[in-house]
């Protein structure tokens, strides 16, 4: 397991950093173009983090790197997905089963809707992880989960931004995928190519 | 310790933040607790949680503090600080919906006359729409 965990944020980390100009590309087009850098910041400092993570219990490690991208990222991402972090970790039990870890998920994503105020439909991170925390319940497969993150990052592209900076460009922000979904998704697939290779 | 209620302005410009403080302080004076930030903890323009909650200390009063803040992931970013402050502080600490500049000073200039921290926020939301 905590070999797991440290393979998780290894992964993730580096993906995120990978895509920050393509992050940066998209929030350019609808935002204020800093979700790559910030988010970059915020993934180089969990992964500096590393070897102190790979000493906690999972639960610890998500609440430590939670933390970190609450104070590093900057933006309204840091809190958000530092928000997803924690409460995963926090909701995670000592040994988790997938029904543990579905739950923790649907938690966490509880507790972004209620720091960002929002919900699904309104262009953001959401519309990528509420229908993925469907599937986990629902025991979708690996690859099921991976088609539906991708496919809902897509249907962000015509949504019309209600949050966020986004929002005040009213319809000039049709057309273009939410840079937040896009992020969410690289971790998605960044934890799937994890526990695919694992199982 | 200031029996006024502190002020906190909160922009993802520093310079923006420090000039809305400048204005405060020419037009309130120094009585009333104030303290600015603005910049991502990288320096370029954004917030910081961890700057807020400084910001916060450095202007706290046992009356509690009012935050202004410019636009969507400094009121997050400021939401965030405040729950990570002490329990006993939370509950006494509010963001107030309104323009930074205009509600930075209406917000100072009702705490000057030493409203409570309710009266302080709803001065300054009196400046925003709906």
């Amino acid at each position: 397991m905590q070999d797991t965990m440290d393979r998780l944020f290894e992964t993730v980390t580096a993906r995120i950093i990978a895509a920050a100009e393509e992050l940066t590309a998209l929030d350019s087009a609808i935002g204020d173009g800093d979700h790559g850098s910030n988010m970059k910041r915020g993934m180089e400092a969990v992964a500096a983090d590393r070897a102190k993570l790979a000493a906690l219990a999972p639960g610890e490690a998500l609440k430590t790197a939670g933390m970190t991208l609450v104070m590093k990222v900057g933006g309204a991402s840091g809190p958000l997905y530092g928000t997803l972090f924690m409460t995963l970790g926090k909701e995670l039990g000592a040994a988790p089963d997938r029904a543990g870890v579905a739950r923790a998920f649907a938690a966490a994503i509880d507790a972004v809707k209620a720091r960002g105020k929002s919900e699904t439909g309104q262009k953001t991170m959401l519309d990528v992880l509420v229908p993925v925390s469907a599937a986990l319940s629902s025991g979708a497969s690996l690859a099921e989960i991976r088609e539906i993150a991708s496919k809902s990052a897509a249907a962000t592209v015509p949504m019309l931004a209600i949050r966020g900076r986004a929002s005040f460009l009213g319809e000039r922000s049709i057309g273009h995928m939410d840079p937040g979904a896009r992020s969410s998704v690289i971790m998605i697939e960044a934890v799937l190519d994890v526990l695919e290779t694992k199982a | 310790m200031s029996d006024k209620v502190g002020i906190v302005i909160v922009s993802h410009s520093p310079d923006v933040a420090k000039g809305t403080a400048d204005m405060v302080r020419q037009m309130v004076g120094t009585e009333v607790p104030l303290a600015w930030t603005g910049g991502d903890p990288g320096g370029g323009l954004g917030t910081s949680v961890e700057k807020i909650m400084a910001a916060i200390d450095a202007a706290w009063s046992p009356k509690g503090v009012a935050i202004l803040v410019d636009l969507g992931g400094a009121e997050t970013n400021s939401e965030m600080a405040i729950e990570l402050m002490p329990e006993d502080r939370r509950d006494r600490i509010v963001v107030c919906n309104a323009p930074v500049v205009e509600g930075a000073v209406m917000a100072a200039t009702e705490a000057w006359g030493g409203a409570s921290l309710d009266e302080v926020r709803r001065t300054a939301e009196e400046l925003s729409p709906g």
